[in-house]
C-alpha cells in the first residue's frame, strides 16, 4: 500500500520535450511508472521515445486516461501548466519547478480549492513508492520497499535520510517530496491524514528545516492523532537569520521559524528528533526496532 | 530583493500614492542644493537595505540650512550599525532629504503574502512609527489582519473593516479607500513580497502620506518586471556572494572556518549543522543545486579557497541528478588549477558514485575521502582539532 501514487497512476508528462522533462519522463519509465502521455504546447501528434505528445492536457486526459501529471516546465509557464491541469480534471499533479513567483502559487492554490485537484510541491523532487511508482527526480535505487513513511521539504536531503533507511533494512512504503517554498501545495498534516489511512504505513519520517511553523502544526497534529513511531530531523540549526537558505521558504523572521523551535515542538508531542544526520540510519534502527521485528515475522 | 526607501517611493508614486516630495542625493552640496529647493524643515535619510535606520542614526531632522549640512557630512559615508545589519553594518552612499511635515497621527499599514493561509494579507495599527513586532508582542489587540483571496483581490469591506478598526475619521476615511486600493495594486502587480509603510503618517494638511516605505520583490518574479531588476543595488553585498551569484551558485558568507559546498539547500543546511555538531563552524552555505555541472563545481570550489578565513573544506554531495563522476571531475579541474593546499573531505553518495572514487583516487591529489556521512563528520572534527 502507499499513498497519493500506486499501480494504477497513469503518468502525464508536462514539458516532456524539454531536456529535463525527457530525461525525467525516461527514469520515470524505466523505474515501473506508466507514463500515457506528454504535453507540450504546438508539438501535438509527435511522440517522445514512444509516448504520445498532446497540444492541451485536455485532450491527454481524453486519449489516455492519465489520472497524474508530472510538471517540468520552467518556472513562468509553470503556475499555467498546473491549473491547466486541475482544469481538465488531473487529479493529482507534481510540480518539481523551482522558482515559480509566490504571487502566482497563492492564485494556484485558490484556484486548486476549486477543481478538488492535489497538488505536491513546487520545488520539490516529487513523490515515490518505492519498487511500484516514481514521480518524480529522486534517483530510483536508493529506496526499498517498506513499512515507513517519509515526508520532507527538501530534496538531496531526503535522499540522504532514504539512504540511510535502506542501509539499515528499513524500507519505505511512499516518499513524498512537499517542496521547499514558502506556499505549497501539500502540507505536512495533508500527507499525515493519508498515511493515518495507509494500514501498510507502520513508522514515519519527517524531514524539516528552517522557516515557516509547518513541522510544529505537524507535530500538534501527530501528537492528537498518530500512534505509530515517528521520527524527526530539522535541518538549519546553523542558519543565520534573515537569510534565505536556498530555498525560498528556508528563513528565519525574528525569533519565529528557528530550528530549535521546531525541534522543541517535535519533543513536546513525543516525536523522536534526531540531531546527527550521521547517525541518522542507526537512530531509525532503533525506533523502528519493533516494526521491524514485526514485519520480519509476518 | 529589497528597494531603497526612494525606489520604493517611486513605484508607489506611480500608483497615484502620496508620498512627501524629496530627492536623492549622493554628496553634502547636491543634499543642500535638495534641501534649499524643498524649503526647510527636511528629513535627511540614510538609503541603505536595513531597518532600524532611526536610532541607529542614519535619519535626521533639519530645522535649517546649517542643521542640513550637519546632518549631510554626518550621515552621509557613515557606517551604520542597526539591529539588522549586524556588527560590520553597512556604509552609507546616498541620502533621501525630504520634506519636512507636520503630523498629526502615524499609523501601520502593510501588504504582504501569508505562506500560513496562502492568502495575500493586509496589516493595520493605530501604532504608526513602532517597531510593529514590539507592537504585536505588547499590543496585539492594536492590530488588524485581514486576510485577502488572491483571486477576488481586496474588497471594499475588507477596507471598512481597516478603517473601522483603525477608528479613522470621515476624513480620513474618504481617501482611505483609493490608498489602500492603490497599495494592493502596487503588491500585487509588482510581485512584492512586503510592502510596509511604517508610518503612514495623517498630516496637517488633512491628508495621509507614506512617510516610509519598504519595499521587497520577489526575485523569482523578475522575469516580468524588466524595470525593477534594474534597481538592485548590490553595494553592500559581500563580494564573494556576487561572484557566486554570476554562476547561479547560492552562496552565504558566514563567520567559521571550514568552508563546505552542498548540492541541495536542505542537505547543505544539514551539513552546516554537523559541522557545528563536530565542533568546529561553517564558513559558508553554498549550495551548487541539483543540476550543477563540472564547471559549476569548479566555480564553488574557487569561491570557497577565495575566503582566507577557510582552512578546510567539506564537499558533501548526494548525487541524484547530479552524478558523482561530474562532480569528480570539477573538484580535480579546480582542485589542479587552484594549488590547494588545506585539507579537503569529500563525502559522495548516490549516482555513480564507484566512477566518482575512482577519478579522485586516480587522481593524485591529497584529497581525504569520506565513506558516510558519520564518517565525513568525524575526519573534520579531527582536522579542526588540529587548527
Amino acid at each position: 500500500m502507499s499513498i497519493f501514487i500506486d499501480r494504477n497512476t497513469r503518468l502525464l508528462v508536462q514539458g516532456i520535450t524539454g531536456r529535463e522533462g525527457r530525461f525525467h519522463a525516461d527514469q520515470c519509465r524505466r523505474y515501473g511508472t506508466r507514463i500515457v502521455a506528454g504535453v507540450t504546447p504546438g508539438k501535438g501528434g509527435s511522440t517522445v521515445d514512444g509516448t504520445p505528445v498532446f497540444n492541451t492536457v485536455a485532450d491527454a486526459l481524453r486519449e489516455t486516461g492519465a489520472n497524474t501529471s508530472l510538471v517540468l516546465v520552467p518556472p513562468p509557464f509553470a503556475a499555467d501548466a498546473i491549473m491547466e491541469a486541475a482544469d481538465a480534471g488531473i487529479g493529482l499533479v507534481v510540480c518539481i519547478t523551482e522558482g515559480i513567483p509566490l504571487m502566482d502559487m497563492l492564485k494556484v492554490r485558490s484556484f486548486l480549492r476549486l477543481t478538488g485537484c492535489r497538488l505536491i510541491g513546487p520545488n520539490c523532487p516529487g513523490i515515490i513508492t518505492p519498487g511500484v511508482c516514481k514521480v518524480g527526480i529522486m534517483p530510483g535505487p536508493i529506496h526499498t520497499p517498506g513499512p515507513v513513511g517519509v515526508i520532507s521539504r527538501s530534496g538531496t536531503l531526503t535522499y540522504e535520510v532514504v539512504h540511510q533507511l535502506s542501509g539499515q533494512g528499513i524500507g519505505q512504503s511512499t516518499c513524498i517530496g512537499i517542496g521547499g517554498d514558502p506556499v505549497v501545495g501539500t502540507s505536512f498534516i495533508d500527507c499525515l491524514r493519508a498515511f493515518a489511512h495507509d494500514p501498510r504505513t507502520r513508522g514515519l519520517v519527517l524531514v524539516g528545516e528552517i522557516g515557516g511553523s509547518a513541522e510544529e502544526e505537524a507535530a500538534r497534529w501527530i501528537r492528537d492523532h498518530l500512534d505509530i513511531p515517528v521520527v524527526g530531523f530539522i535541518a538549519g540549526l546553523t542558519a543565520p537569520p534573515g537569510r534565505r537558505m536556498g530555498h525560498a521558504g528556508a528563513i528565519v523572521s525574528g525569533a519565529s521559524g528557528t530550528a530549535t523551535a521546531k525541534i522543541n515542538a517535535m519533543r513536546d508531542c513525543g516525536i523522536h528528533v534526531c540531531e546527527d544526520l550521521g547517525d541518522f540510519g542507526p537512530f531509525c534502527a532503533r525506533i523502528f526496532a519493533n516494526l521491524l521485528l514485526e514485519t520480519g515475522s509476518g | 530583493m529589497k528597494l531603497h526607501e526612494y525606489q520604493a517611493k517611486e513605484l508607489l508614486a506611480r500608483y497615484g500614492l502620496p508620498v512627501p516630495e524629496g530627492q536623492v542625493a549622493d554628496s553634502v552640496e547636491a543634499g543642500l542644493a535638495a534641501a534649499d529647493r524643498l524649503g526647510y524643515p527636511v528629513a535627511i535619510k540614510a538609503q541603505v537595505h536595513a531597518g532600524g535606520r532611526g536610532r541607529g542614526g542614519g535619519v535626521r531632522l533639519a530645522r535649517n540650512r546649517a542643521e542640513a549640512e550637519e546632518a549631510l557630512a554626518a550621515i552621509l559615508g557613515m557606517t551604520l550599525r542597526t539591529r539588522q545589519t549586524g556588527e560590520q553594518g553597512c556604509r552609507v552612499r546616498r541620502v533621501l532629504v525630504e520634506q519636512g511635515v507636520e503630523i498629526r497621527h502615524e499609523f501601520y499599514l502593510s501588504i504582504l503574502p501569508d505562506r500560513a493561509s496562502g492568502a495575500m494579507m493586509l496589516i493595520g495599527s493605530t501604532r504608526g512609527g513602532m517597531n510593529i513586532e514590539e507592537v504585536a508582542a505588547e499590543n496585539p489587540e492594536l492590530i488588524t489582519r485581514i486576510r485577502i483571496d488572491p483571486l477576488a483581490g481586496l474588497q471594499p469591506f475588507q477596507v471598512r473593516r481597516l478603517a473601522f478598526a483603525l477608528a479613522l475619521s470621515d476624513v480620513q476615511e474618504r481617501s482611505f479607500f483609493d490608498l489602500l486600493v492603490n497599495l494592493y495594486r502596487a503588491a500585487t502587480e509588482n510581485d512584492l513580497l512586503l510592502v510596509e509603510i511604517n508610518p503612514l503618517a495623517f498630516t496637517a494638511a488633512d491628508r495621509f502620506l507614506l512617510l516610509d516605505a519598504k519595499v521587497e520583490v520577489d526575485s523569482s518574479s523578475l522575469f516580468r518586471h524588466r524595470d525593477l531588476a534594474g534597481l538592485r543595488d548590490d553595494a553592500d553585498q559581500d563580494p564573494l556572494e556576487l561572484e557566486a551569484r554570476k554562476y547561479n551558485l547560492n552562496y552565504i558568507r558566514l563567520d567559521g572556518n571550514i568552508g563546505n559546498m552542498v548540492n541541495g539547500a536542505g542537505l547543505a543546511m544539514a551539513t552546516m549543522d554537523m559541522i557545528k555538531r563536530a565542533g568546529a563552524a561553517p564558513a559558508n552555505f553554498l549550495d551548487v543545486g541539483g543540476g550543477a555541472n563540472a564547471v559549476m563545481i569548479e566555480h564553488g570550489f574557487r569561491i570557497l579557497l577565495a575566503d582566507p578565513r577557510v582552512r578546510a573544506i567539506l564537499i558533501n554531495i548526494f548525487g541524484g541528478i547530479l552524478r558523482c563522476d561530474v562532480l569528480a571531475r570539477g573538484v580535480v579541474e579546480a582542485a589542479r588549477a587552484t594549488e590547494v593546499n588545506i585539507p579537503v573531505v569529500v563525502r559522495m553518495e548516490g549516482t555513480n558514485v564507484e566512477q566518482g572514487r575512482q577519478i579522485l583516487a586516480e587522481s593524485d591529489l591529497d584529497l581525504v575521502t569520506a565513506v558516510d556521512l558519520g564518517d565525513a563528520a568525524r575526519k573534520i572534527a579531527a582536522i579542526a582539532g588540529e587548527l
